[in-house]
């Protein structure tokens, strides 16, 4: 008889090894997946994982954009991540990401066309705000009203884009469009444009963005006593009111962060890679970044690694599409796998398999 | 080894394997907003695309990618379709217009087609666009004709010049034979999404409208109408839709990519490839008016054919003159035909029309 057995602690040696196990079975499934829609399953997985970073006539330009994929999810999984510690559920990242966007690029299209070295900066900030604002809502709706911030935020994406939507066929609309859908584009506007830093790296403001974030998350989480407080929260609560934690506090901060990291990578994206306010800018990375957050077992390291894989699912997924003519949904089917498998593993982390009779534990 | 030789050797490979590709086949790429099986807008760009393959057979390859969102997404999709060797690139949506004309400076010997857009930044890059309003008259006039409750609907999509156009030509040709109708238009923001699309449809019939055009690309408004058992009518979009003949599909506005398709890849095969921006409607077979079923009168099904006989001869504009705008101010004089440049700026409704353009 097999039973499971739980454990005292969850495993560090499984926390570290499941997403591996994870990836393996997706490769695994996904291949006979791609076997039956006929194309070859070797070379489909290889198209997928590695073809982005080695095939001699596509490698130098998909690597950097690696990076730029990477960099949003990152940001964005790195601010959810605080939140899901302390047991704070932010599904709405898609909605602050929406808003950042929209208010950083409002407040610079309010200043078009100065060329004043002040204008990106204040972008950035507006971004953050923006988002800010839009997670404080489900934060401030919660704390007085006792809410359930999942809803409350995963509906305001839907309000998000219903702004988004209005702004860029009204009041953010390019007034040299000819009366078509969208703003300016920030790539013909030096001051306001997220350029790489270093040409043909990808390595684009949201890209440092997402590295320091993954720094700074780290320092708090495990150097800084609020990291600690969010810990405790999210593990203890009682315990964590005992201690003097207010679970106010922590809703607020947690939401704060990452809301205000969430409409920073909308700034970022709409300035950089996307380069206008469009009706349907977004992309998903706010939901995207979920999986992230978890795939990368909510460590500001392993969001990091997860967000580069995710990225390289992406992109080696359109080659798929491109090179083997496999469907696009395959390719979604593919990264729904890889969480899939994750969210299955993980029940080692937690417990133990006892093969035979039930003894004594 | 590095960045540069990287580069380079890249570079290398390329132009190796695009100098194999010029000498036996053409690569034709095509990128599309929705899944190819969306029943609509890019099931028939797609039917295209095996258009050209059937044309040419071995002499082309082809090669699509679909469900590419707007945005960031669609440079990177176009880039790696430029790497991987296509030849032309058509890009049918109009959220790539920005991303087509950046990768086109980029690769200045692929060719690049965007559909329904207005820029050509470079000499590789063409716009082509389809005359669905001639298309819209002939809904029209079947629409006026065949509502009871004289409220008929349109399901918008975005605000921008095509679907004002296709609004504008609708209620124009039902007002012309029935004084009495009314028009609404409900906007839904989105090309393809069933959901969205069913609501307006739903919303609409509330409202007492029988009649319901859609400028959206899925089947779900007609599958709304269904459900009234005969008392609501549509239409088929993009796509012939026939699986809701002989009701409540009526008729159906198809759009047919195929011919331009196919003579711009073979332009692009012997080297007569030019920068142009084509605007072709029924003349040319690229809008076509599917199957009027039996649902429709004998008499309204004649007409309804007189009319398309009028416009593929080239005998009839579905804008001519006297039309009023909106806002009560002269547009077109007795006699007088819309120009090309207004209509592909179109940014008001004609009188009668008492809802606004959204802003």
């Amino acid at each position: 008889m097999i039973r499971l057995e739980k454990r005292p602690t969850p495993s560090r040696l499984w926390t570290a090894v499941t997403p591996v196990f994870a990836v393996l079975a997706t490769m695994l499934v996904g291949g006979a997946l791609f076997g039956f829609l006929g194309a070859d399953p070797f070379e489909a997985i290889r198209t997928i994982f590695w073809d982005p970073l080695f095939h001699p006539q596509f490698a130098a330009y998909s690597r950097p954009q690696l990076l730029v994929k990477a960099g949003p999810l990152i940001l964005i999984a790195i601010g959810l991540s605080i939140g899901f510690r302390a047991g704070i559920w932010n599904i709405g990242a898609e909605g602050q990401y929406i808003m950042g966007a929209v208010v950083g690029a409002a407040a610079g299209l309010a200043l078009y066309p100065s060329d004043s070295v002040l204008v990106f900066p204040l972008m950035i900030l507006a971004g953050a705000l923006g988002g800010w604002a839009w997670a404080m809502i489900p934060a401030v709706l919660k704390t007085r009203f006792g809410t359930n911030e999942i809803l409350v935020s995963l509906m305001l994406v839907y309000v998000a884009q219903t702004i988004l939507a209005s702004v860029s066929s009204g009041l953010l609309r390019n007034p040299e469009g000819m009366g078509f859908p969208g703003s300016r584009n920030f790539k013909q506007w030096d001051a306001a444009h997220n350029a790489e830093i270093i040409a043909g790296t990808g390595m684009h403001w949201g890209v440092a963005a997402a590295l320091i974030a993954v720094i700074a998350a780290y320092v708090l989480m495990a150097r800084h006593i609020q990291g600690f407080n969010i810990r405790l929260t999210g593990e203890a609560p009682r315990a964590a009111r005992f201690a003097g934690v207010s679970p106010t506090r922590i809703v607020v901060l947690c939401l704060g962060i990452s809301g205000a990291l969430a409409g920073l990578a909308g700034l970022f994206e709409v300035t950089g890679p996307a380069g206008q306010i469009t009706i349907d800018f977004n992309s998903n990375y706010g939901f995207t970044a979920i999986i992230v957050a978890f795939l990368g077992r909510l460590h500001p390291i392993g969001i990091l690694l997860a967000g580069l894989l995710m990225a390289l699912t992406y992109i080696g997924g359109e080659l798929a599409q491109l090179m083997l003519g496999v469907p696009g949904a395959s390719i979604q089917l593919f990264q729904g796998m890889l969480l899939f498998f994750l969210l299955a593993t993980d029940v080692f982390t937690n417990y133990r398999v006892r093969i035979g009779a039930k003894g004594v534990a | 080894m590095n960045r540069r030789t990287l580069l380079a050797s890249a570079a290398l490979a390329m132009s190796l394997g695009g100098a194999a590709l010029a000498q036996d086949t053409t690569k034709a790429c095509f990128v599309y907003v929705g899944p190819i099986g969306d029943g609509g807008w890019t099931y028939q760009h797609h039917q295209g695309a095996l258009a050209v393959q059937e044309a040419y057979g071995d002499k082309v390859e082809i090669a699509w990618q679909e469900s590419v969102p707007e945005g960031a997404d669609a440079e990177r999709v176009l880039t790696q379709m430029a790497l991987s060797g296509c030849n032309i690139i058509f890009t049918t949506s109009f959220g790539y217009m920005d991303a087509t004309n950046a990768v086109a400076a980029k690769f200045p010997d692929i060719k690049f087609e965007h559909a329904t857009g207005y820029k050509r930044e470079h000499p590789n890059v063409a716009t082509y666009d389809a005359r669905f309003y001639e298309g819209r008259a002939v809904l029209g006039h079947i629409a006026g004709k065949m509502t009871k409750s004289n409220k008929i609907g349109y399901i918008a999509s975005f605000p921008i010049p095509e679907v004002i156009q296709g609004i504008n030509s609708y209620y124009l040709h039902a007002k012309k034979v029935n004084p009495d109708v009314e028009l609404v238009v409900t906007w839904a923001y989105t090309w393809f999404d069933p959901s969205k699309e069913a609501d307006a449809a739903r919303a609409m019939i509330d409202q007492g409208v029988d009649v319901i055009a859609a400028h959206t690309d899925s089947t779900a408004p007609l599958g709304e109408a269904a459900k009234e058992n005969g008392a609501v009518i549509g239409f088929g979009q993009a796509s012939d839709m026939a699986a809701f003949k002989p009701s409540p599909r009526v008729a159906s506005i198809i759009d047919n990519w195929a011919p331009y398709y196919v003579k711009r890849v073979g332009a692009v095969m012997d080297g007569t490839w030019e920068q142009g921006a084509s605007w072709a409607g029924m003349p040319e077979g690229e809008v076509v008016i599917g199957e009027i079923t039996e649902a429709v009168p004998a008499d309204v099904k004649a007409e309804a054919e007189a009319m398309i006989a009028a416009i593929t001869a080239g005998e009839y504009h579905p804008f001519t003159g006297p039309i009023n705008k909106a806002d009560g101010s002269a547009w077109l004089a007795e006699g007088e035909v819309a120009d090309d440049g207004t209509l592909a700026g179109m940014n008001f409704y004609v009188e009668g029309i008492t809802a606004e353009i959204p802003n």
